[in-house]
């Protein structure tokens, strides 16, 4: 008995030794495959996409003649799901964090919180130079280029051709809400807009102070307990207003409240749409399904397009302002070559591959000129207009507090009370910015 | 002298045979039995107490991740905020009431499974047994997805396939108010854990003893009779245990509403109140808070269960 109770502590300690050993062989192998071996490897954490960033990654590696590498990995689906990931990581000071995608609302918090690693000047230089002003605002904070602007969204007003005619509505000229909600009353088509709970709400109320004349933050500040909100102002009230009649219109459709871009955009191809503010992205969409046979061609010679509607006749609009920036990780192991990929991945015909092919447009005016861009996309000078005039949303560290109590209090949009909601959210919104109230 | 007198476990009946001391026997048991269940307690404290008291000392600061400089004690302030604040109320109360509204359906339907598995012909049971089980082994957030799609307004079948039904057409958004996405959180949980609560409930009725069902035909008890008198109050604890675990589960509920509503029109349950302030807000300090809370709602539970209704978890497992 006790020569097998020997046997099998024996063995069983030959097993945690072999288990060390594969460790030990296994952090071994991790130690090289980004060590002194080849070239430097760089990280790239990309939001997904149709497999743009992979291919502009692999011809940066080609251009860097092997002095660096750049590997990609892909962030979760919605933006505030990859900021979550990325925020754990560089709160562990995570040195593989290389490069990031970054949707823009998030680059305050990113660069108060010092997860970036400082910009050269010269390159600063560099990438701000024939860039959409919209791109410029949301890669700065504090009055400093933080990420390099790489593509820029905005959104559009899309209509459908034959609707408006009947309509009588002349889209050469600016429409504004009001109208457009008119018309598709009359006419029984649907406005398509997103009043998900969802940071979409927040883009389309932001879009409206915006367009408005006011913004969803008056005074910012760096200390939560200062900062002050524009929503209760007039502009602000106006915004509320204008949601609150284009969701109680019954123009979005029955599912408004659980509407985003991809429900609308599916909306817009079928029977009864009229019009719909979106991304560019529906254009490639409904080509597709032509394509795939899903869609009839003379819907999508149906198709037109317009800026973002305005809030008065008289003021100008300001559209949405998305995209991604690239952030470099403030703990990568190289700074300096990090810099150098992201100047190669946001070169112009890298932006004007990434346009045409994945269909997200360019934060590189010159990118606007080429004739491929204008034959794959021609509503390209529209976009570009848009973005000169597109607005980003609140750029504070705390813009997730701000925007989830936007969310809170302005969903579902068709019980908005334009006089009390907005005021109702400011309380809301600066009680949790005392860390007085949850969220 | 010794305190294990007191304890009625197994292991101690010899040792209150030995008067002034525990026998050779029973020490050697004891010795066994820590050497036995040790690795695993140790291993339990590792991963369970540790976390536990981590988030108990994170509650009381005052600290964002990504302001790790301005982190701040603040003592029980947090708790002051959540349990001041209404939200926490309002996700008390929809957990509550998920919890109420599955267990409740649960039992009954699980009862009912557990019935017709217990009478199954002997060549067809295990294959009942397996069927019965298949939701129970889906992933809870595949799961979540599956009933989201068949009820979306767009994509799914639902509004189609019952639109013969009053209130149902081609139009309804089922996760556009509050008791339409709660009633599809509910199903989808009772289609998921109703297998489990069958099963725990199948052990009990296989213990009710067969001479005691026997006497009481032969005495002319309807089969309602026999049910009351005979087979509900000997699987008493079995019924307890389960309604015990799948309360506890319940009330913890997470993935359906993260995936289905993510929390919108008031379907907010508190884990997911947890993950919210702690996950996309940062705030470690006040999520940790919740965190805590909701751990200690749950021990009240389990506390209530036991110490209320005397489950007897040794008994439930058949050991006396």
């Amino acid at each position: 008995m006790p020569s097998a109770t020997k046997h099998t502590g024996r063995s069983r300690a030959r097993l945690v030794g072999m288990a060390a050993s594969a460790v030990v062989a296994a952090s071994g192998l991790a130690a090289c495959s980004s060590g002194d071996g080849g070239p430097p490897v760089l990280n790239w954490y990309i939001n997904p996409d149709s497999g743009g960033q992979a291919e502009i990654a692999s011809r940066c590696t080609d251009a860097a003649e092997g002095r660096y590498t750049i590997a990609v990995s892909t962030l979760p689906r919605d933006s505030p799901s990859q900021r979550e990931q990325l925020v754990r990581r560089l709160a562990a000071n995570d040195s593989s964090i290389d490069i990031m995608s970054l949707d823009p609302p998030y680059i305050p918090e990113f660069a108060q919180a010092g997860f970036f690693a400082p910009m050269p000047e010269d390159v600063a230089q560099r990438v701000s130079t024939d860039v959409v002003q919209s791109a410029i605002d949301g890669s700065t904070w504090d009055g400093e280029l933080v990420t390099v602007p790489f593509w820029a969204n905005t959104q559009l007003l899309w209509y459908r051709t034959s609707v408006a005619e009947a309509a009588g509505l002349d889209m050469s000229q600016p429409v504004t809400w009001d109208q457009l909600t008119q018309a598709a009353q009359d006419q029984q088509v649907r406005l398509g807009v997103q009043g998900i709970r969802s940071e979409s709400l927040t883009v389309w109320l932001n879009a409206l102070i915006e367009s408005a004349g006011g913004s969803i933050i008056a005074e910012n500040s760096t200390d939560p307990e200062q900062i002050q909100l524009g929503l209760d102002s007039e502009a602000g009230v106006r915004a509320a207003q204008v949601m609150r009649d284009v969701s109680a219109s019954g123009t979005g459709g029955p599912a408004l409240s659980t509407a985003n871009e991809d429900t609308t955009a599916t909306d817009f191809e079928g029977d009864s749409a009229g019009f719909q503010v979106n991304y560019p992205f529906v254009w490639p969409r409904a080509q597709a399904a032509v394509e795939g046979g899903t869609l009839d061609q003379s819907v999508l010679d149906d198709y037109g397009w317009a800026l973002y509607p305005r809030v008065d006749a008289d003021t100008e609009t300001a559209p949405p302002y998305g995209g991604i920036n690239l952030g470099v990780g403030a703990f990568s192991e190289h700074p300096d070559l990090a810099y150098e990929a992201t100047e190669c991945i946001t070169s112009t015909e890298n932006q004007t591959y990434y346009f045409t092919s994945n269909g997200n447009p360019a934060s590189d005016t010159t990118v606007y000129d080429d004739p491929e861009v204008l034959d794959t996309f021609p509503m390209a000078p529209t976009i570009l207009q848009s973005l000169e005039l597109a607005k980003p949303r609140p750029q504070t560290p705390y813009y997730s507090e701000v925007s989830g109590g936007i969310q809170r209090d302005y969903h579902p949009t068709a019980e908005i009370d334009p006089e009390q909601t907005p005021q109702d959210a400011t309380e809301l919104i600066e009680a949790v910015l005392r860390k007085e109230q949850l969220l | 002298m010794t305190t294990t007198e007191a304890r009625p476990t197994g292991a101690s009946v010899p040792a209150r045979a030995a008067k002034g001391g525990a026998s050779d026997r029973a020490k050697a048991e004891r010795k066994l039995g820590w050497l036995l269940a040790g690795p695993a307690l140790a291993v339990m404290l590792l991963v369970t107490a540790y976390p536990i008291a981590q988030a108990f000392y994170d509650s009381l600061f005052d600290y964002r991740l990504t302001d790790p400089e301005n982190r701040s004690f603040t003592g029980l302030n947090n708790y002051l905020v959540v349990l001041t604040d209404q939200l926490w109320w309002q996700a008390v109360g929809v957990t509550a009431l998920i919890t109420v509204i599955t267990v409740a359906v649960e039992l009954v339907l699980g009862f009912a499974l557990a019935m017709v598995m217990n009478k199954a012909l002997r060549s067809i049971r295990p294959v009942l047994r397996a069927a019965i089980l298949i939701p129970y082994a889906v992933i809870t957030v595949v799961s979540a997805f599956a009933w989201q799609f068949a009820f979306d307004i767009n994509t799914g079948f639902v509004n189609s396939w019952f639109s013969w039904l009053p209130g149902v057409d081609p139009t309804t958004d089922w996760f556009g108010s509050f008791g339409s996405s709660l009633l599809v959180i509910c199903l989808a949980e009772i289609w998921k854990t109703t297998p489990f609560i069958s099963l725990l409930l199948l052990a009990g009725l296989a213990q009710v003893p067969e001479v005691l069902q026997e006497a009481a035909k032969v005495d002319g008890a309807t089969w309602w009779q026999r049910m009351r008198r005979v087979t509900l109050p000997n699987m008493k604890a079995a019924i307890m245990v389960a309604l015990l675990f799948r309360t506890l589960d319940a009330f913890r509920v997470f993935d359906s509403i993260f995936v289905m509503t993510a929390g919108a029109n008031g379907t907010e349950t508190v884990s997911f109140l947890a993950y919210r302030q702690t996950i996309s807000r940062l705030e470690i300090g006040l999520g940790s808070a919740v965190s805590v809370l909701l751990f200690l709602t749950v021990v009240l539970i389990a506390f209530v269960f036991i110490k209320g209704f005397k489950v007897d978890l040794a008994q439930a497992r058949g050991e006396k």
